[in-house]
């Protein structure tokens, strides 16, 4: 073992989140681990979504409600038979209320290496503005 | 090192914990992820990454979920039946003056063994990354392939 101090990952379980409302498509969800921060200009997203295909990721915004949807495809092949099974495939959920305004149409969406990053734009009149206070 | 048997000292039973590890998460699961964590805690095999592993005739197939990790960042060896995946999960740093709201993704390192049922032919090991998911088809050594026997009458 190295003596440099290092942060060692841990493994989490994946949260489950409760269907709601009910999905059409059995099996579980999961609620992906995210990081959300935002500067004066836009709002970034970032989620954890091992397995999920660009193609099979749903980003919606309406309403101020911003929902992710990814559904992962079982990736073992018919023949195979379980020796070991530590985590479950399933669809990635997870809902967020926006405060700001956002401007839809510029909204960037990016998966790189099963992480999902998402760039919203605040509106203009949402971005804060410095006030100046004038003397007389 | 952490080392985790997938099987126990005698190759021809299946560990009998691991039906277990299914059924509990399978009970957190029903219990609503949140409210289950909180009184089950870390009870989990708590080693980084989890791994799913397969056979058929022929191979073994290990699938990891390491999602950010850059595939030159992962180091995979295999000595006999002893299989590790190493390597390092960074979270780049971000511009500043920005405010956090959530910050629920880790960064660090990890370095796990496991134990398969059988020998690896170490040479022919096939490794993947795509998608956050690390796929690694192991065929079996030689000696540890079924044979079918002929029956002579």
């Amino acid at each position: 073992m190295s003596k440099e101090t290092r942060t060692d990952l841990k493994k989490t379980e994946k949260g489950n989140v409760p269907p709601v409302p009910e999905q059409t498509r059995p099996g579980p969800l999961y609620s992906p681990a995210v990081d959300i921060f935002e500067n004066d200009t836009s709002i970034t997203v970032l989620a954890d979504m091992p397995g999920v295909k660009a193609k099979d990721l749903k980003i919606d915004l309406r309403e101020s409600v911003l929902t992710l949807t990814g559904r992962v495809t079982e990736p073992e092949a018919p023949g195979e038979a379980k020796v070991l099974r530590e985590y479950e495939a399933g669809t990635f959920f997870r809902q967020f209320t926006l405060g700001e305004t956002i401007q839809q149409a510029k909204i960037d969406a990016k998966l790189t290496d099963g992480v999902l990053r998402l760039e919203l734009p605040k509106l203009e009149r949402a971005q804060p503005r410095q006030i100046t206070v004038r003397t007389d | 090192m952490l080392v985790r048997r997938v099987w126990p000292s005698r190759p021809a039973f299946e560990n009998p914990f691991a039906g277990f590890d299914e059924l509990r998460r399978e009970m957190l699961r029903l219990l609503d992820g949140q409210a289950g964590g909180e009184i089950f805690g870390d009870v989990g095999p708590g080693v980084f990454p989890p791994v799913n592993v397969t056979q058929d005739e022929d191979n073994f197939y290990v699938r990891a979920e390491v999602p950010g990790v850059k595939a030159s960042e992962l180091s995979i060896s295999a000595v006999k039946n002893r299989l590790s995946i190493a390597g390092k999960r960074e979270i780049p740093q971000e511009h500043e003056r920005v405010s956090y709201h959530r910050k629920e993704r880790a960064e660090g390192s990890f370095n796990r063994t496991v134990m398969l049922p059988a020998d690896l032919e170490a040479e022919r090991i096939d490794a993947r990354y795509a998608d956050g998911v690390l796929t690694l088809t192991l065929p079996k050594a030689e000696e540890a392939k079924p044979r079918q026997i002929l029956v002579k009458t």
